[in-house]
């Protein structure tokens, strides 16, 4: 019985990264969430915008490298950052200029907008793979470390050891920064409260004066901020490669479906939920619990319930779960 | 104040407005009756741009306001409450009266940044204003209470509430009164008149209660099958046979040939 290792080990290998993630996530499920609650429908593109925010914010990036600026031990690509929101938010209100606003003054169906947004990916996705190219960029500077597994193992002398990358550190102490401004957003700014009473009842709040378009352009940019947040995010903690925004449609999705379409406090619940499933799910728990039983019963096996290569299974099952047994999710929204 | 011209509003082939013209005059109430169906608030929803007419036109003190958006026709002073009561279901009551005021200086990032104070004191005054209204219809107990909590007759006065927020021109009331008790109803009536006298609001009324039409409206206008049938005084319009034929029926007939 070694419980200490054994926390240490839960740390580094299931803790640590599923906070990471799940902040990554949430980040992408509040996006998501939010223009279902108040353009009402899922955008099926949100994966991609994530992945063109991230674009912009690497070229930016490389030409400050290029002009020899950098931020410290802090990743050149947080710097950058403003200057590829502003760009990912122009991009998507030409979006919605030239596509959305034609569906939505012909006052077209849900369904009809997702697949609108699927033709939206796909023209995105091409864009960006045009501009970026499909191979793997490593993007991140700065220090690697905030405490590497060695200088942990020194410090306390434990056989196991806790690593916590900068990437890590840098995605929550951010995903934090960014959902307080936002919930302090919605919930004092004049124009917050105009998107939660549009997203609550859209005829009233045409009725009581609240201009829609301004409610769908604030929305966009808010959105496309938390895409390209938490797009970067991602990047910067594992590494950029054009594919895989759009496979994180899946997570992001059952995580704002879990906490309940168009509620914000929901989307980060349910992001934190998704992410802690896939890890916990995927990782081998051998070495845990090696450390926890006495050694005669110590494991064989690896004791992993799926291969990693399975992970996106994770998050549709929870969908499936969800939305057999909690079809508005945990914080009761819309109804998916 | 608001003239309606030869409207029309088709819903495929159904005729729900169907030609109507009418006048509302200014600083007028003016009642709004006919039979299920006749199409009142299909022409509300009309004249506050929540629908777009097929044909016709709605002026507004001369001006032509067919199909201006409903923000728009709000910041002209135009408003109206819903027959099935509307309401911000994830704010308290008083934060759903608190959303009616635009054009805050709360409205812009920068002062709610950077001009704190002048923000605070703004709110602070629509919140007193919330709480007054609130006072009036007698809901103040219920002000902190989730609005898509209340009952279906609070919702009904949150709705009259609501136009009592800003300094409205004209005021469509749909079945303001319908699910709300008689004392309340009274209340509502003299809310009515309060406004429109020390105010100067107009009103446009819809109501199937004779009595508080009676009271409270002159003219009144009826409406059947998307046309207007008759229009005067209560009592013109009580007596008029095409009104009586449609709408009121042949009971009420022999009661006000019994009574008069
Ligand atoms: N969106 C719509 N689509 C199709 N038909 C509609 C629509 N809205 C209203 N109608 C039809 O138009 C007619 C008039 O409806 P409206 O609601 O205007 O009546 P009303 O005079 O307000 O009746 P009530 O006194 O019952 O409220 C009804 O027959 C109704 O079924
Ligand atoms: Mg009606």
């Amino acid at each position: 019985m070694d419980i200490l290792n054994a926390l240490v080990a839960f740390a580094n290998f299931v803790f640590v990264p599923g906070l990471a993630y799940g902040a990554q996530i949430a980040l992408g499920a509040l996006g998501a969430t939010l223009i279902y609650g108040i353009l009402r429908f899922s955008n099926f593109a949100h994966g991609d915008t994530m992945a063109l925010g991230t674009t912009f914010a690497i070229l930016v990036t490389w030409g400050f490298q290029a002009l020899g600026i950098t931020f410290g031990f802090l990743p050149t690509a947080l710097l950058a950052l403003p200057f590829a929101i502003i760009m990912t938010a122009a991009f998507v209100l030409g979006t919605d200029r030239v596509v959305y606003r034609f569906y939505r003054r012909q006052k077209a169906a849900p369904t009809i907008l997702v697949i609108v947004s699927l033709g939206v990916m796909f023209i995105m996705n091409g864009l960006n793979r045009f501009i970026i190219g499909v191979g793997e960029i490593n993007f991140a500077d700065g220090a690697r470390f905030v405490i590497t597994a060695g200088d942990f193992r020194a410090m306390t002398g434990l056989t196991e050891g806790l690593a916590i990358k900068a990437t890590q550190a840098i995605t929550v102490v951010t995903a934090v920064i960014v959902v307080g401004l936002l919930f302090w957003f919605l919930q004092k700014t004049r124009t917050g409260k105009s998107m939660r009473a549009f997203s609550d009842n859209e005829d009233l709040a045409l009725l009581s004066g609240i201009n829609p378009d301004r409610v769908v352009q604030v929305t966009w940019i808010i959105a496309a901020g938390l895409a390209t947040i938490a797009g970067v995010l991602y990047g910067l903690d594992k590494s950029f490669k054009a594919f895989t925004y759009f496979q994180l449609l899946l997570p992001i999705f059952a995580a704002a479906v879990v906490g309940g379409l168009g509620n914000p406090l929901g989307a980060i619940a349910g992001g934190f939920i998704v992410a802690f499933s896939e890890v916990m799910v995927t990782y081998a728990w051998k070495k845990v619990l090696t450390y926890l039983v006495p050694e005669s019963m110590a494991p064989d096996g690896l004791v992993q319930l799926m291969s990693t290569d399975y992970k996106f299974a994770v998050s549709f099952t929870i969908l499936i779960i969800v939305l057999l047994f909690l079809p508005t999710g945990i914080f009761k929204g819309k109804s998916a | 104040m608001i003239v309606v011209e030869d409207l029309h509003k088709h819903f495929g082939g159904f005729h729900a407005v169907d030609g109507a013209s009418l006048e509302i005059g200014a600083g007028s109430i003016t009642g709004l009756i006919g039979p299920n169906g006749a199409g009142k608030t299909t022409l509300f929803n009309v004249i506050a741009g929540r629908l777009k007419p097929t044909s016709g036109r709605v002026l507004m003190a001369g001006e032509d306001i067919t199909g201006l958006a409903p923000h728009d026709l709000f910041h002209k002073g135009l408003l109206r409450t819903f027959q099935i009561a509307h309401e911000f279901g994830s704010m308290t009551v008083r934060e759903n009266l608190m959303m009616v005021p635009s054009a805050q200086s709360g409205e812009t990032l920068w002062n709610a940044w950077f001009r704190r104070g002048a923000v605070a004191a703004e709110e602070r005054a629509i919140r007193d204003k919330a709480d007054e209204v609130l006072e009036f219809l007698t809901i103040s107990h219920l002000a902190d209470e989730r609005a898509a909590n209340i009952s279906g007759g609070q919702k009904k006065l949150l709705e009259l509430g609501r136009t009592m927020m800003v300094d409205a021109k004209i005021v469509f009331l749909d079945e303001v009164g319908a699910g709300v008790n008689r004392t309340l109803l009274n209340t509502i009536g003299d809310a009515i008149r309060r406004l429109n006298t020390e105010r100067g609001y107009t009103f446009c009324v819809i109501e199937h209660d004779m009595d508080f039409i009676g009271s409270l409206c002159n003219p009144v206008i009826c409406m059947a099958e998307g046309r207007v049938l008759a229009q005067g005084t209560v009592d013109e319009v009580k007596n008029d046979e095409r009104v009586i034929e449609a709408y009121l029926g042949t009971g009420l007939k022999n009661k006000v040939v019994a009574h008069g």
